[in-house]
């Protein structure tokens, strides 16, 4: 559990020794609290104190890494249970399942289309994280044979579904080149799959249908020696996994109940058989608690719902995102289209960029760098002021894609349109609406 | 060895306000039942450590004249026919699942004649005829004739206890007063923020309408524009409620159907990405993962619009409720 300030203070030697680069403890403590700052910069703290600061900067849910080639899936490590607290550190995976029954085509197909998977949002790329074969037909070839062909055409982080230790064994033996998670250890097969993961050095996800059945798991398993632990908690319906969840990420940090300290893996498809279902229960999984959710399918329409639900989840809410400032075409504007100018703050974007594609009118928008404020914060600020809108206005070349010379401006900074006279020689500077919402009927109007 | 786990419960102070929408004849209203929302003294679902007196109710939004162009072709042909008149649309609604109807009055009707206050008061009269359900109504969204339209339609509409909205930091007594006048509820509308909701509560609760008549809309962003700030302040709102904050109690209502469906992902059927899969599938997809996300972080009124998205909230919230 994170240490406050003062309970770090007591741990320190408490002698204003100014060797840490702070005039006082209690400042250093106070920055060892916010993370600010490392530990070692003090030479005089005693090893008892360093052995109890570390202990307590133990994450309360273990960060746990599923490699592959080149790219890795890392979930865990969460500190709190409402991203506005701070925020939520590490995006919940998500993994589509390749049961091993299909045709060998049908699997490199399946694995292929997932990896290669991209969508652009707001200048990200989302992408998904991995396969989760599964050993529908219980057998040990038929099993390799799929880990091997999905590894074949792509280089992502894998699951391997089984119970049956025999059956792993044969998919693990064809994951060379990967840290796969091994699903699952229960009460019944714990020691042979504990063996396994040892070996291969993998993570192990441990089912069982009651908290304190997975707690006895974890307890067993890690004294076995496998530390890298995923739970499955086995409710599988939209109640019962809200509550689970819930209750697990409770236990591991606000009672700091190590045995539960783990990421989470769910697979909706199993709670939900309808497709549409199952992408609301991946849904609710994403925004509530899971670490890793697990695909029945793998649908575009589905898919990009939900990676983007999980970057808006994700959002540091202290860091909103901030569009790439430059010129966004809407609508596919030609020569004589108006030219709007707004500020890179995410929000104030896509009001903007909403309102004018759904009205259907063409535009292009010119988004300043105003580092990420709305168009009255930034202004306030400073940094949305008549220069840095003619800086946008030339550097940006809209000239070269128009014909006329004209800029609307936001409402709210009518009281730059003088100053930007003089900024933008030859430039006509319109003043526009104070709302995104009354754009289009401005546009309409008054172009 | 057996571990013992104890589950961490919460038990709050506070609780969400329970408020009622609609009247029954014997309330001195037509509707065939009303509708209670709030109640809850935990947060959403979890029924583990708290009471859910009532579920999530989904609306169905209905307009007084044909949106057009407006609605993009997946979500008009699911309604066809029924969008040129509001109470078959009312009664379509009914039958697709709505719990409740949320009667938007449109600045011009479909002649393209300006709206009225006399033409406001035959549409709610078609529409109160047409379903048993309780009704949200709500103004063009231009202040002056928001006021006048609402105004009309709250006298129309006496005794029925309807929702009447926006209320808006900048235009809120007019609205406020008819429903004083005329015994309804208003919906206090605030731009995402905690501070601000509580505020325009409390300034329509000081014109002496009582808090049980008060829904609250925080703003809901669509799935990919700006939804995690609606969510967040939700969350905050909810836990404030929890809490025992009084001016936070307010039963929230959220729009993701209006805002799903202004997205480009719901709009655009050609020259978009591959990557964004069937147009159709995808469009219905935004409006419910935005309604999911929502129904998570603790809405009470959730406003659709595709049939098929009432479908699948009505069926998740069903679900969460199940004990």
């Amino acid at each position: 559990m994170a240490l406050s300030g003062l309970e770090i203070y007591k741990l320190l030697p408490r002698t204003n020794c100014k060797e840490c680069g702070y005039p006082t403890c209690l400042a250093f403590a106070m920055k060892l609290a916010a993370k600010q700052a490392k530990l070692s910069l003090c030479p005089t703290v005693s090893e008892e104190s360093k052995a109890r600061l570390s202990a307590a900067a133990t994450p309360p849910i273990r960060l746990i890494t599923l490699a592959a080639d080149g790219r890795k899936l890392e979930v865990g490590n969460e500190t709190v249970l409402f991203r506005h607290e701070k925020t939520f550190f590490h995006p919940v995976g998500l993994l589509v399942r390749v049961p091993d029954t299909l045709s060998a085509a049908e699997i490199t197909a399946l694995a292929k289309a997932v990896a290669d998977y991209k969508v652009d949002y707001v200048g990200m790329a989302l992408t998904l994280d991995g396969l989760a074969v599964d050993a529908v037909s219980g057998d040990a070839d038929k099993f390799a044979a799929a880990v091997a062909a999905v590894r074949g055409v792509c280089t992502m982080p894998l699951v391997l579904l089984t119970e049956d230790p025999t059956v792993m064994a044969a998919g693990l033996a064809k994951t060379a080149g990967v840290t796969p998670l091994l699903y699952a250890a229960t009460a019944a097969n714990w020691e042979e799959l504990a063996r396994l993961a040892k070996s291969a050095k993998a993570p192990l996800a441990v089912r069982a249908d009651t908290l304190a059945g997975l707690a006895e798991l974890t307890d067993k398993l890690t004294g076995a020696g496998v530390e890298d632990l995923v739970l499955d908690p086995a409710l599988r319906a939209f109640n019962g996994s809200l509550a689970t969840l819930t209750q697990l990420r409770r236990l591991a940090l606000k009672k700091n109940f190590r045995p539960v300290g783990y990421p989470i893996i769910t697979f909706p498809y199993l709670g939900e058989a309808d497709p549409a279902m199952e992408g609301l229960l991946a849904a609710q999984q994403i925004a509530k608690y899971a670490g890793m959710v697990v695909l029945g399918r793998f649908d575009p329409a589905t898919v990009y719902p939900l990676l983007v639900l999980r970057a808006n989840i994700y959002t540091d809410p202290q860091k909103p995102i901030q569009v790439e400032p430059g010129i966004y075409p809407i609508n596919k504007p030609g020569p004589d289209t108006p030219v709007l100018v707004t500020t890179n703050f995410s929000i104030t974007y896509f009001a903007v960029a909403n309102e004018m594609e759904s009205s259907g009118l063409p535009a292009w928008l010119l988004v300043a760098d105003a580092e990420g404020m709305s168009v009255l914060t930034a202004w306030a600020a400073g940094k949305f002021d008549a220069e840095k809108i003619a800086k946008t206005v030339k550097g940006t070349g809209i000239a070269e894609k128009v014909g006329h010379r004209k800029v609307v401006i936001p409402g709210h900074v009518a009281v730059l349109l003088g100053e930007l006279e003089e900024e933008l020689p030859g430039w006509q500077i319109k003043v526009g609406p104070r709302e995104a919402v009354d754009l289009p009927r401005y546009l309409k109007t008054a172009w | 060895m057996p571990v013992n786990v104890e589950i961490p419960v919460e038990k709050w102070p506070g609780s969400v306000r329970q408020v009622t929408l609609g009247a029954t004849a014997a309330e001195g209203g037509t509707r065939q039942h009303t509708v209670a929302v709030g109640g809850a003294n935990t947060l959403p679902f979890l029924g583990f450590e708290g009471t859910l007196p009532h579920r999530p109710q989904i609306a169905i939004e209905v307009r007084s004249s044909n949106p057009g162009e407006e609605w993009p072709e997946p979500l008009s042909s699911a309604w066809g026919d029924v969008l040129d008149d509001p109470a078959a649309w009312a009664k379509a609604a009914e039958a697709a699942g709505a719990e409740l109807i949320l009667l938007r009055l449109t600045s011009t009707d479909n002649t393209g004649a300006s709206m009225t206050a006399a033409k406001a008061r035959k549409v709610l009269r078609g529409v109160l005829g047409a379903t048993g359900l309780p009704l949200i109504v709500l103004g063009p969204g231009q202040a002056e004739l928001d006021n006048e339209l609402l105004v009309a339609v709250a006298e129309e509409g006496v005794g029925e206890r309807l929702v009447l909205g926006y209320c808006e930091d900048k235009n809120y007594r007019t609205i406020v007063a008819a429903a004083l006048a005329h015994h309804h509820l208003v919906i206090s509308r605030t731009p995402m923020d905690v501070n601000l909701a509580k505020q325009l509560t409390i300034l329509i609760h000081d014109m002496g309408l009582p808090l049980e008549r008060i829904v609250m809309d925080p703003t809901t962003g669509a799935l990919g524009y700006g939804m995690e700030y609606g969510y967040s302040v939700m969350e905050r709102l909810r836990l404030a409620a929890l809490q025992g904050d009084i001016m936070t109690q307010q039963p929230m209502i959220v729009t993701p159907g209006e805002e799903a469906w202004r997205t480009k992902e719901a709009r655009a059927g050609e020259g978009v990405p591959g990557a964004w899969g069937d147009w159709a599938q995808r469009a219905v997809n935004w409006e419910a993962l935005t309604a999911a996300a929502l129904v998570e972080s603790g809405a009470d009124i959730i406003v659709l619009r595709h049939p098929e998205t009432v479908a699948r909230v009505k069926r998740m919230i069903t679900e969460l409720m199940a004990a």
